[in-house]
């Protein structure tokens, strides 16, 4: 396996032929600040001891792998699940946020924004935001507050201020629209605390290597239950930071690494190369490159883009992209609440709906998969009993 | 100039400009987003006997994110109406005025279109300049190659945020004239001027000899000649949308800039 993969990206933050800076120049002396100040905090044994600590005794750090042992019956494979639904605040983001907010202090920045869909990364970053003192303002398209209005709630109790974005489709990407412009404006004291591996350089890097973390503890957890890697690694991508978190601990190893896409939300399924939010890769969009809207149940995977080292990732073929329907999702919902008593958030019900499909197709029977259950689906159950209706 | 690097040739905008400026003119830009009405092109002409310098004309893009609300909702308004990119130049093709054309849009247009078919086809249109305004210099060398090669000047912004060095690096990239950012955040009116926008002029002049024009929070003539004090020109966007997306017509589009051009003339007889 080539050891550059999931590595650093090169001096213009490019992925291969994807990444790089697309910024209006009143953002580029910040992405290069940023650059420059994670490159030291990263190197500097302090900063990681004090985020270690934080994700320990805080965010409940290491989360356990779980082996499903009625569903992998069914299903005829060996299942295991990196339990991120375990993380404080109940979603991989935590991982994240906690690192940006310290960043964040760390070059003088007293101010988050951040942009949400599901409203995940929304509720993680006020929570930091809580934990560290500093102000937080969240964007979170129209569509989104009132299909996750406790969310909303949740945001707000915590001491942030959520404003809703009516611009465009009011969905995601343009809450990151949103959240750029405030980012212009208040560039000086704030921070952009991006929640998934995409935008310009360095933030695909910087959340990359910050959500490492599910991936090295599960390559390690993963070892202590099979002796060995597991066959397939799967993980839901909408951005695709908790994929690229679980990937980077076993991107130098034989496993297959699969990535699933949302079918109303598929970038890489439906998309062709282009330039927004500050990043080049696959992207939904029409013949002149008008950015389209996408669509699906899951809020928090509807972006019509993917992180740019998904799109080389791709490209040079060390991982597959997948999607899966809502219909299945709901299926895989069921399924795992039945045979495992645990509620999957929708985003990584997608990878689970594609596991359960191919079981004993593309996955042998008896191969072992590693699925990374990135949040957990509470957020999600009023919607799910509304549409199982 | 660095070394190896080709040299400036100045094409037909900066030329414009240039003499303009040199005969000591304030410059007037104003700027407008191409097809948000039915009779956007009779705004581009009527603006050019307005007492325009040159006209930018933005191309709409569905994630205008510089843009604050008055443009995003021009560009939604185009884009709703259909407008596309190959629209809009085969409209400013028709157009014979005696002042440059500049398109402004955002990357992903041109990188969808290809280098060279986009620059090609503003040139074929009778379009002498381009502003990409989220192509940094970073990622702007070779759509600037093929810009030149089409003899379409790429200007270039330059930010409050921008270090010196960085400034001058940019300048020494940027062809017809240099955008100076007037303001941290996105285009939009504002009550008064930013003391931004004078300090920027005053930092390009010291810096280049390129045209400098401000853009972003100039919305009425005394905050054109506050800024023109101090640099070579002025691009009025918001103010002018504004007016357009609340039904003024051409000509009264044609007098709200000559008003302004009248301001500056006045204040700067040259």
């Amino acid at each position: 396996m080539s050891a550059s993969l999931m590595g650093p990206p090169d001096a213009e933050g490019r992925f291969g032929e994807f990444g790089g800076r697309f910024v209006p120049e009143s953002l580029m002396p910040a992405c290069l600040e940023l650059e420059a100040a994670f490159a030291e905090a990263w190197s500097d044994p302090s900063f990681h001891e004090e985020l270690d600590a934080v994700l320990r005794h805080y965010g409940g750090r290491p989360t356990p792998v779980t082996e499903c042992r009625r569903l992998s019956e069914r299903l005829g494979i060996r299942l295991l699940l990196k339990r991120e639904d375990l993380t404080h605040t109940g979603s991989h983001k935590l991982n994240n946020v906690i690192g940006q907010a310290l960043l964040a202090r760390r070059m003088g920045k007293a101010r988050l924004v951040a942009e949400t869909g599901a409203g995940q990364h929304g509720v993680a970053t006020a929570t930091a935001a809580a934990l560290f003192g500093m102000q937080c303002v969240v964007y979170m398209g129209e569509v989104d507050t009132a299909r996750q209005e406790l969310n909303v709630f949740r945001m707000e109790l915590l001491g942030a201020e959520v404003r809703p974005v009516k611009s465009g489709s009011r969905t995601l990407k343009d809450a990151v629209n949103e959240a750029l412009r405030d980012w212009v404006a208040e560039v000086a004291h704030t921070h952009y605390c991006i929640g998934s591996v995409m935008g310009p350089h360095p933030y695909p890097y910087i959340v990359r290597e910050l959500q490492r973390v599910v991936g090295e503890e599960a390559r390690r957890q993963c070892r202590d239950i099979l002796g060995s890697d597991p066959q397939w690694i799967v993980a839901c991508v909408g951005g695709g930071s908790n994929a690229a978190g679980t990937f980077a601990g076993f991107v130098d190893t034989e496993a297959v690494l699969v990535g699933v896409e949302a079918a109303g939300g598929a970038a890489m399924g439906h998309g062709v190369p282009g330039v927004v939010h500050g990043m080049k890769s696959y992207l939904m969009q029409d013949e002149v490159g008008q950015i389209e809207e996408a669509e699906s149940i899951s809020a928090g995977l509807d972006y019509p883009g993917i992180g740019p080292e998904h799109a080389h990732l791709a490209t040079v073929g060390r991982a597959r992209y997948e999607q899966a329907t809502d219909a299945e999702v709901l299926e895989a919902f069921r399924a795992l609440a039945e045979t495992e008593g645990i509620l999957p958030a929708l985003e990584p019900a997608h990878a689970l709906a594609w596991v359960i499909r191919e079981a004993g197709r593309a996955i042998p029977e008896g191969d072992c998969v590693l699925l990374t259950l990135s949040g957990r689906g509470d957020k999600d159950v009023a919607q799910v009993r509304d549409l199982m209706r | 100039m660095t070394v190896g690097a080709r040299a400036p040739v100045a094409g037909q905008m900066e030329k414009h400009l240039r003499s303009r400026r040199d005969g000591g003119r304030k410059l007037l830009i104003p700027y407008v987003t191409a097809g948000m009405r039915g009779d956007w092109i009779h705004v581009v002409r009527a603006l050019a006997d307005g007492g325009a310098d040159a006209i930018e004309v933005g191309i709409p893009f569905s994630d205008p994110m510089i843009d604050g609300p008055t443009i995003q909702a021009a560009s939604l308004q185009a884009l709703r109406r259909g407008t596309t990119p190959t629209q809009v130049l085969s409209e400013l093709s028709t157009v014979d005025v005696d002042v440059p054309l500049c398109v402004m849009s955002y990357y992903n247009i041109v990188f969808r279109a290809g280098h060279r078919r986009f620059a090609r086809s503003l040139a074929q249109a009778g379009v002498s300049g381009a502003i990409v305004v989220d192509l940094s210099l970073e990622e702007a060398r070779d759509w600037c190659a093929e810009a030149d090669d089409a003899g379409v000047a790429t200007v270039l912004l330059v930010a409050p945020s921008t270090p010196d060095d960085r400034a001058a690096r940019i300048c020494e990239r940027s062809r017809g004239f240099v955008y100076g950012v007037g303001r941290m955040g996105v285009t939009g009116e504002r009550a008064t001027l930013a003391g931004s926008a004078v300090e920027m002029a005053r930092r390009l002049r010291g810096i280049t000899d390129l045209p400098v024009c401000i853009g972003i929070g100039i919305s009425s003539a005394e905050q054109a000649v506050e800024v023109a004090a101090e640099s070579d020109g002025v691009v009025v966007g918001s103010a002018l949308v504004r007016r357009l997306l609340e039904g003024a017509d051409a000509e009264e589009a044609a007098r709200f800039i000559g008003g302004i051009r009248d301001r500056l003339d006045a204040a700067f007889p040259g």
